[in-house]
């Protein structure tokens, strides 16, 4: 059994329905992150979870346990959130033992408490600080401080380093990890950015408009997504999407995208049905390169004569812009590549990896 | 305890804790508003009647030579009292922006009357502008003979002496908003003003003045109901004299109820004057709270 | 109110800034003159103002004119001079100024972190009732003190001025409150806090500037008031602006001007006190008072 089960979990502010029936489970020791657009309803499914919000419907279990009737401080959860909120009048050491005093636990147990998290967070020297005396990334040790003293079921983090800057926030994300590698406690992860996503969950839910567009690891997100919101919003450049048409002759398949004209292998049953129609086709720009640099285990790959419009070097790669029909379309090409805006240079496309999707439904067509 | 049971006390609480207070504004505020509205329709006169008379208190109100001279000293009060106030507070302000030495000394001084009682304030002034002992003494003395100026005992321009106190005692509060409001400005839009070639006097008129709209309008409504509200001044100043000439609806309601025994018409007078803030705080109050929605 | 001046200021030669100064000056006489005219003529001798110049210091100075208004001037039928009016006001704003202080936090804090269905209503029938004009409650608040059996006490003035300085205490805890980050809230609700846990523990060891101000505004106003305490006070609970005004405006007898300005300079001190002291947080009071929402 799941350790944090939602059960078609509903919430409505008046009439607008914020979220619309969730399904989650997830396993002890996971590390699940809620990921969308803001406004998609992640941080109110985020407070639901924490009993900061009142579900209209639906149930949250944490460890078999149903905890929709049960106040904030006794689900046995903790929370770092988006502004650390941190109590400015505590120095650190009272910032973390407050919730071990609300629930009465004797002085000498909480300064060993304390002392037990300074040592793992390595913030012993700022114990008898302000908040307000602490940079941005020692706040946020501060928070994780706080939750991490009361050993709760479950950790709950809500954009917690989106308040830093680029540097940090890398470092931070390291450490995270490291922190759920070590104590292996489950974790509910909030965030808009999709790299953090990728690189902490062991489960990625994908929400927008407050429904659940796709639940699964990071590597089934990436390379299966289930939608084209999902492809859209998940990777970074985003996957080229363009209008195309699925067409059948002499039991070859081939998509039309524009003028362009690329063979499909190995189609499946549920795509040959879409033959004659139109479709959205995906490709990541990863799997358009230049022809060194194709993916040399795949198995089928096309190569395309190209007009570059636009260079973008990165350092690691270089993105370049070509177009396939009326769309623009990124590919990744290796740094060393000589190219400049107006050449026509071979790309590859692996057609091993390339998606598509129902024009209508917006649905993956496997 | 059952958890629901105590969820559901920790939801009423906040409620709870509200309620004595909203109980309170709403009986002394509100309920006796409704009171006086129908006091104002009673022939009330010493003590409170209840008996309904309609609209009786209403038509004697206006017709009421006293009542007239209220309307017409607090027309000519509020106008100058609110442009005054405005355009001193304004000038003020904009010279204090001018990296001034000693703003530090200035502004307090310039704000200092708001923190006194208008009772204080009319006793100051009411003894300087006498003509026996005061300015027009003053200046006689001084070799002035001819300087006359004797106002406050004068039935036509003793509400101008009201205006002379009361802007003493408000125009340095209008001068701190405006401040408030010009430091609040954005320094890029006057730089960018600037490089695009506005002079000083350009920059004020077609940039900064427009900018403070909001201190504008919060000024006019604070001096505005201050004005509808004025009575101690009045009181410690002329005492609604010389003779009724310095009556205004303030001091009309507080005579005809407590002392000329003619409660009916004195609750109709204080109708009037609720209806006159309303009409002015209503709508400002309903923008302020809505611009907080978004 | 607090920073440097503009940093585009008008470019103007020395001529006029010299001109600034010379106007910024006179308006800062204007307004020191009437505190400089109380303060000469309080310590001159009653003939030397009759005859004397108004604005020149005193030629014979004396204690008497402050003596004779703290404790012999007639107030009303009693010579008892101001200072026993000058207790009244203190019984009565200290009492008016803690109430509806504490009231208006809880209020703020309810109104901010506690909201439920129909706050906003609540708040602007509060906040309207600060700019009422009193003469509409007058009639009924008399009868009701008589019914409570305290008419004419400085209990009577004390409940009054804390019902109607409620709204304005409740709008500076709320708007103070509006801006504290409930993250905070949500964090100590995690942490095992209750409702008046978090407002004891979390809001209020930061209130500090919200109740400075706001005891000052309230401070000052209940002090200043005059139609509440002209119209609800007995003789023995007349506060300080009512004794003074009665002095002041008393057609028997000689016209004591050198006692009228110490009367007046001592029912300004308090609040010129506060004043001089924390001007700052008065400042903010008033425009808090003024910037509405």
């Amino acid at each position: 059994m799941a350790f944090l089960e939602i059960h078609n979990l509903r919430k409505s502010f008046g009439d607008v329905d914020v979220l619309k029936g969730i399904n989650i489970a997830i396993e002890e020791g996971g590390f699940l992150v809620l990921v969308g657009p803001s406004g998609c309803g992640k941080s109110t499914l985020l407070n639901s979870i924490a009993g900061l919000e009142t579900v209209s419907a639906g149930e949250i279990r944490i460890a078999g346990r149903p905890v929709n009737d049960l106040h904030p401080s006794e689900r046995d959860i903790a929370m770092v959130f988006q502004s650390y909120a941190l109590y400015p009048n505590m120095n650190v050491a009272e910032n973390i033992a407050f919730g071990l005093e609300m629930r009465g636990v004797a002085k000498a147990e909480r300064d060993a408490a304390v002392a037990k998290v300074a040592d793992m967070l390595q913030i012993e020297p700022l114990l008898k600080r302000r908040p307000g005396q602490l940079s941005g990334g020692q706040r946020q040790r501060v928070a994780m401080g706080r939750a991490l003293v009361r050993d709760p079921q479950v950790f709950l983090f809500d954009e917690p380093l989106s308040n830093l800057d680029a540097k940090l926030r890398v470092d931070m994300r390291t450490e995270i990890k490291k922190l759920h590698q070590a104590l292996a406690t489950t974790i509910v992860y909030v965030t808009h950015d999709q790299i953090e996503a990728m690189t902490l969950a062991t489960q990625i839910a994908v929400l927008k408009d407050g429904i659940l567009q796709q639940v699964g690891s990071p590597e089934e997100v990436y390379s299966n997504p289930a939608n084209v919101f999902v492809a859209d919003f998940m990777g970074s450049p985003t996957m080229n999407l363009m209008p195309a048409s699925l067409h059948q002759a002499n039991g070859a398949t081939s998509v039309q995208i524009g003028a362009v004209s690329l063979p499909v292998s190995e189609p499946s049953e549920a795509l040959r049905a879409h033959a004659g129609r139109d479709i959205v086709f995906g490709v990541r720009p990863e799997d358009v390169t230049d022809v060194s640099s194709a993916d040399r285990s795949a198995r089928f790959i096309e190569t395309l004569e190209c007009g570059i419009d636009v260079v973008e070097p990165t350092g690691a790669d270089k993105f370049v812009v070509t177009r396939l029909g009326e769309k623009e379309v990124t590919a990744r090409v290796r740094s060393s590549e000589r190219i400049a805006p107006g050449d026509r240079v071979p790309l590859a496309f692996n057609m091993d990896k390339v998606h598509f999707f129902d024009p209508q439904t917006e649905m993956r067509i496997n | 305890m059952p958890m629901r049971l105590r969820n559901q006390i920790q939801d009423l609480l906040p409620r709870l804790v509200l309620s004595p207070s909203f109980v309170l504004i709403l009986i002394f505020v509100y309920g006796f508003i409704v009171f006086t509205g129908y006091l104002s329709f009673t022939d009330s006169r010493m003590l409170p009647s209840f008996d309904l008379v309609g609209f009786t208190n209403y038509f004697k109100l206006f017709g009421l030579r006293h009542w007239s001279t209220a309307l017409g000293n607090l027309a000519i009060f509020g106008i100058l009292y609110i442009v005054i106030c405005t355009v001193i507070g304004l000038g003020l302000a904009i010279l204090l922006d001018q990296k001034i030495r000693g703003e530090g000394v200035l502004r307090p001084v310039f704000l200092y009357p708001m923190a006194l009682s208008f009772i204080v304030t009319g006793t100051a002034w009411k003894w300087f502008l006498d003509p026996g002992i005061g300015l027009e003494h003053v200046m006689h003395l001084w070799g002035w003979e001819s300087f006359e100026f004797r106002w406050i005992k004068d039935r036509d321009m003793a509400i101008y002496t009201i205006v002379i106190a009361a802007v003493w005692q408000s125009s340095g509060f209008v001068m701190a908003m405006f401040l408030a409001g010009l430091r609040g400005i954005d320094n890029e839009i006057l730089k960018a003003a600037q490089i695009d070639g506005a002079s000083a006097w350009r920059l004020y008129r077609r940039i900064v003045i427009p900018m403070l709209r909001p201190a504008f309008l919060s000024a006019f409504v604070v001096l505005a109901h201050l004005a509808i509200k004025a009575y101690d001044l009045v009181i410690a100043l002329t005492n609604g004299g010389p003779g009724r000439a310095t009556e205004l609806p303030a001091t009309f309601m507080y005579s005809y109820t407590f002392t000329r025994n003619q409660m009916g018409v004195g609750a109709s007078s204080a109708v009037i004057m609720l209806i006159m803030i309303a009409s002015i705080i209503i709508p400002y109050l309903y923008s302020e709270l809505r611009e907080k929605r978004t | 109110m607090s920073g440097a001046g503009n940093a585009v200021a008008l470019r103007s030669g020395a001529i006029a800034r010299a001109a600034i100064y010379a106007v910024l000056i006179v308006f800062a006489v204007y307004y020191l003159l009437p505190l400089f005219v109380m303060l000469v003529n309080s310590v001159k001798p009653l003939d030397e103002i009759r005859s004397g110049n108004m604005l020149a210091l005193p030629e014979v100075f004396t204690f008497t004119p402050w003596v004779q208004a703290w404790s012999e001037a007639q107030i009303g039928v009693e010579p008892t001079g101001l200072s026993p009016y000058f207790v009244n006001s203190l019984v009565m704003v200290v009492p008016a100024v803690l109430i509806s202080t504490f009231l208006g936090a809880l209020n703020g804090y309810v109104l901010t972190k506690w909201q439920f269905r129909g706050h906003r209503i609540i708040f602007g029938l509060m906040l309207f009732s600060c700019f009422i004009p009193f003469q509409i409650v007058l009639i009924p608040m008399a009868r009701i003190l008589g019914l409570l059996g305290i008419a004419g006490t400085t209990w009577g003035l004390v409940m009054v001025h804390v019902v109607y300085g409620l709204g304005f205490t409740t709008l500076f805890f709320r708007n103070y409150y509006d801006a504290f980050p409930s993250e905070l809230v949500r964090a100590a609700t995690i942490d095992g806090a209750g409702f008046f846990r978090i407002f004891q523990r979390i809001l209020l060891p930061s209130s500090g500037p919200i109740i400075v101000v706001t005891v000052i505004w309230q401070f000052t106003n209940v002090w200043n008031d005059f139609l509440f305490g002209a119209s609800f006070a007995d003789f023995d609970s007349q506060p300080m602006t009512v004794a003074l005004n009665n002095l002041v405006s008393s057609s028997t007898g000689v016209k004591e001007y050198n006692v009228h300005f110490a009367g007046a300079i001592l029912a300004a001190l308090p609040t010129l006190i506060v004043y001089i002291v924390s001007g700052r947080y008065f400042v903010r009071g008033l425009m808090a008072g003024a910037v509405k929402g």
